[in-house]
């Protein structure tokens, strides 16, 4: 291909698509995909939707601050890690669209709210509309970061392979991420007055939504040997945070839990009012033109 | 005729065209199978736009050079390491002002330590060869590269991260 004319090489292709959009090949064309022996299908679909409906979900937001961030280099990183997200939900997306037989787009597109399974944390609104702060994304950034790194370092021990590889790649991904928010959370917490309050604001605003993060599923449960049972990341991820916070100056908040329905949070399909408006968001486009690609 | 590996290797990345696929470490296997060439290659990172675009390129090629049939297949394990980066690649890379990624061995299992500053990486300026240089952010116009600033020099350049 000519790299001379921006134009041609964004647009002069039969058969390819160069942003991301609906009808992209298959995101695990060609990989090994047998299901380990004795491992209830249904479930492992299950699981991988709520793996990659977290990534997704998260990956939406973390784009809505493209353009809107203090900084440039702030804009570009933010729009990088929501990227590594978008790829890491595409692969269990489609793993868990062989069993349901849906592809990738029908799952992210069409599914309506109690269908998707991420967890409150990766949904609720922090900005950088009305009510957010950068702190708070921020916070909400270290939170699910060294929660999924913690995971995916186990993951990759996984009877599935594609759960085991998809884990062993996201896992590299997931520790520049961390990384990143555990800096700018020094940054902010040792920062200035205004700056250290604002990020133990957003301490505040997103630690309701942690103890989700470690309660086992029933589906998690049944899956021994392929899932990860979040509740032995624990004493993990609280470490890991409580390195950063010290660094930081700043105070763990006092554990409370977001309010739950009839004992249902995101993995069962109840969701906070934020992510009503996300997918009329998200979706709006694909649902407004059925099949349309771009 | 060129062998099918030979042209598959010519295939450059889409983002960084100074490499072929081969020299960045994603081409992975080419075997030919009842007369049908069956290319693997790796994503670089999991969201990496170009990873259709390479298999494109690669269709394209081969069956410009007379394999009419072809098929290109994903290996997500073992995951790409910027350690795949050939030594000719990373030659190519400097040249055209990009600093090339450090080694850094095998990944281990166990949970991954939290680095609070960023790592000081000794990385060399593309431009004046000074070591005196520092991160100005760790994601760059593209998933697998980071900016940095000679202070020698005073050049911004980009660097292929670690990973």
């Amino acid at each position: 291909m000519s790299f001379d004319n921006a134009y041609e090489s964004l647009l002069g292709h039969e058969d390819s698509h160069w942003a991301f959009g609906t009808g992209f090949s298959d995101a695990l064309v060609g990989v090994n995909r047998e299901f380990p022996a004795g491992v209830d299908k249904a479930d492992l679909a299950k699981y991988c939707l709520m793996l990659g409906d977290d990534a997704l979900i998260f990956s939406q937001r973390l784009s809505e601050w493209c353009s809107r961030a203090p900084e440039l280099e702030e804009d570009i990183a933010l729009a990088n890690i929501a990227l590594d997200l978008l790829g890491q939900a595409r692969m269990l997306l489609t793993r868990a669209g062989e069993v349901l037989d849906r592809d990738e787009d029908a799952l992210a597109y069409l599914r309506d709210e109690r269908e998707f399974r991420n967890v409150h944390l990766a949904e609720i609104d922090c900005g950088p509309g009305p009510g957010g702060d950068f702190g708070t994304t921020i916070a909400r950034l270290l939170v699910f970061s060294s929660w999924r790194l913690a995971l995916f370092s186990r993951l990759r021990g996984s009877a599935d392979p594609v759960l085991a590889a998809v884990a062993a790649k996201g896992l590299k991904e997931l520790a520049y991420h961390r990384d990143h928010a555990a800096q700018w959370t020094v940054r902010l917490g040792d920062g200035t007055d205004e700056s250290h309050r604002r990020m133990q604001a957003g301490l505040e605003r997103v630690w309701p939504f942690v103890d989700e993060l470690f309660a086992t599923h029933a589906v998690e449960a049944r899956l021994a040997g392929v899932a990860v049972d979040p509740a032995s990341l624990r004493s993990e991820v609280d470490g890991v945070l409580e390195a950063v916070l010290s660094a930081a100056g700043l105070t763990r908040p006092a554990d409370t839990r977001a309010a739950r329905v009839a004992g249902m949070a995101g993995r069962d399909g109840v969701h906070t009012e934020a992510m009503g408006y996300l997918l009329a968001e998200m979706q709006h486009l694909h649902r407004s033109l059925p099949g349309a690609v771009w | 005729m060129t062998t099918a590996l030979e042209v598959a290797s010519a295939v450059r990345d889409p983002e960084l065209p100074v490499l072929t696929l081969a020299d960045l470490g994603v081409l992975r296997e080419v075997s030919e199978e009842d007369g049908r060439v069956v290319v693997t290659i790796t994503p670089t990172y999991s969201g990496c736009p170009a990873i259709d675009e390479m298999g494109a390129d690669l269709r394209r090629s081969l069956v410009g050079a007379g394999y009419a049939e072809v098929e290109v297949r994903l290996s997500l394990s073992p995951a790409w390491t910027t350690d795949w980066i050939s030594a000719e690649g990373r030659e190519k890379l400097a040249a055209a002002g990009i600093a090339p990624p450090s080694r850094i061995g095998p990944s281990v299992a166990g949970p991954v330590p939290l680095n609070l500053v960023p790592p000081s990486r000794q990385v060399a300026c593309p431009q004046c060869g000074s070591l005196n240089t520092t991160e100005i952010s760790r994601f760059g116009s593209t998933a697998c590269k980071a900016l940095r600033r000679c202070n020698a020099c005073s050049e911004p350049f980009e660097h292929v991260k670690e990973i």
